[in-house]
C-alpha cells in the first residue's frame, strides 16, 4: 500500500506537469530590461526629431507637417521593434538551453499565436489610420493593443505578463486623454515599464 | 463516504502514465517529441506508456505530416480525462484521511 508521502508525490508531479507544458517559461526578463532601453533610446530619437528644441512636456500640435517626419518614426519604430525581438529571441534562447527545454514548444507556439492576433490587428489598424492623417491615435493605440496582447498571451507564460499588460492598457487609455503627449506615455509604457518588468523577473526567476 | 481506493485507477498508478495524462489534460493536444521532453523519458519508455494509455482509450492518437516529416499528436478523450479527475480525487481523499 502506498503511503501519503507518495500520494502527495503525485499530485506534486501532477501540478508540476501541468503548469510546465502550458507554460513558456523561457521568456527572459533581461530581455525586458534590454528592449525597454532600445524604447526609451528610440524615443530620444523621437523627441529630437519632433519636440526639438521644446520641452517634452510642453504641449504640441501634432497636425502639422508630419508627413517628413512620419517616415523616420516609422523607421524608428521599426528598428526598436527589430532590436528588441532580436534579444528577446536570442536570450530566451539562451535561458532555454540553460533549462534544458526547447524554445519553440506547444506553449510558445501558443503564446505566440495570443501575442499575434492582438498586435497583427492593432497594428494594422494604427497604420491604417495613421495614412489617413490620424497621428494622435498612435501612441494611445500601441499601448493599447501591446496590453491586450500581453493579457491574452499572459495565460501561456508568467502570470506578472498579465500585470504588465494591465498597465500598458491603463496608460493607452491615459494617453489618450492627453493629446499631444503621446512620447511621453510612450515612453513610458515601451521604455521603463519593460525595464521595471524586466528587473523584477530577473529578480525573481532568474538569479 | 465511498471508498477512495475505488476512485484510484490502477493504469495512472505508474507515474509516467499519470504525468502524460496531467499534460494531455492541461492542453489540447500535445506532440510526441514535446511529451518526451518534458516528461525526461526516453523514446521507447515513452511508446511504450502511450500505448498502454491507448489501449484504455484514455488517449486519442491523431497522425499528420508536417514538412514531410510524422507529427503525432494526443488528445485526452473524455474517458480520459473522467477517469483522471476520480484518480486525483482519489489522492486528494487519502491524503485527508491520513492526515487525520
Amino acid at each position: 500500500m502506498q503511503e501519503t508521502q507518495d500520494y502527495e508525490k503525485d499530485l506534486a508531479s501532477i501540478r508540476s506537469m501541468m503548469e510546465r507544458s502550458v507554460k513558456f517559461v523561457s521568456l527572459s526578463g533581461l530581455s525586458g530590461i534590454i528592449s525597454g532601453m532600445y524604447a526609451l533610446g528610440g524615443s530620444l530619437i523621437v523627441y529630437f526629431i519632433l519636440y526639438d528644441p521644446n520641452s517634452l512636456f510642453n504641449f504640441r500640435f501634432y497636425y502639422e507637417d508630419e508627413n517628413s517626419a512620419v517616415s523616420k518614426l516609422l523607421l524608428v519604430a521599426i528598428v526598436v521593434l527589430g532590436l528588441s525581438l532580436g534579444s528577446g529571441y536570442f536570450l530566451s534562447l539562451k535561458k532555454a538551453k540553460k533549462l534544458g527545454v526547447s524554445i519553440w514548444n506547444p506553449a510558445s507556439k501558443q503564446l505566440f499565436i495570443d501575442l499575434l492576433i492582438p498586435l497583427l490587428s492593432g497594428g494594422l489598424l494604427i497604420v491604417i489610420l495613421i495614412v489617413q492623417g490620424y497621428y494622435g491615435i498612435a501612441a494611445p493605440s500601441c499601448l493599447v493593443f501591446y496590453g491586450l496582447a500581453l493579457v491574452q498571451g499572459s495565460r501561456s507564460t508568467f502570470k506578472e505578463v498579465r500585470y504588465l499588460g494591465l498597465i500598458e492598457i491603463g496608460l493607452g487609455l491615459i494617453c489618450a486623454t492627453f493629446p499631444g503627449y503621446g512620447l511621453v506615455f510612450w515612453a513610458t509604457g515601451f521604455g521603463l515599464m519593460h525595464i521595471v518588468y524586466g528587473a523584477v523577473m530577473y529578480f525573481r526567476y532568474e538569479r | 463516504m465511498k471508498n477512495p481506493f475505488e476512485l484510484l485507477d490502477k493504469i495512472l498508478a505508474h507515474s509516467v502514465r499519470l504525468q502524460i495524462m496531467s499534460v494531455l489534460v492541461a492542453n489540447d493536444s500535445y506532440d510526441f517529441n514535446s511529451l518526451k521532453e518534458i516528461i525526461g523519458v526516453t523514446d521507447g519508455n515513452l511508446a511504450t506508456h502511450i500505448k498502454a494509455l491507448e489501449r484504455e482509450k484514455y488517449i486519442s492518437v491523431f497522425k499528420s505530416f508536417v514538412d514531410r516529416k510524422p507529427n503525432t499528436k494526443y488528445k485526452a478523450t473524455d474517458r480520459g480525462r473522467l477517469v483522471f479527475k476520480k484518480h486525483l480525487d482519489g489522492l486528494e481523499q487519502l491524503i485527508k484521511q491520513q492526515r487525520k
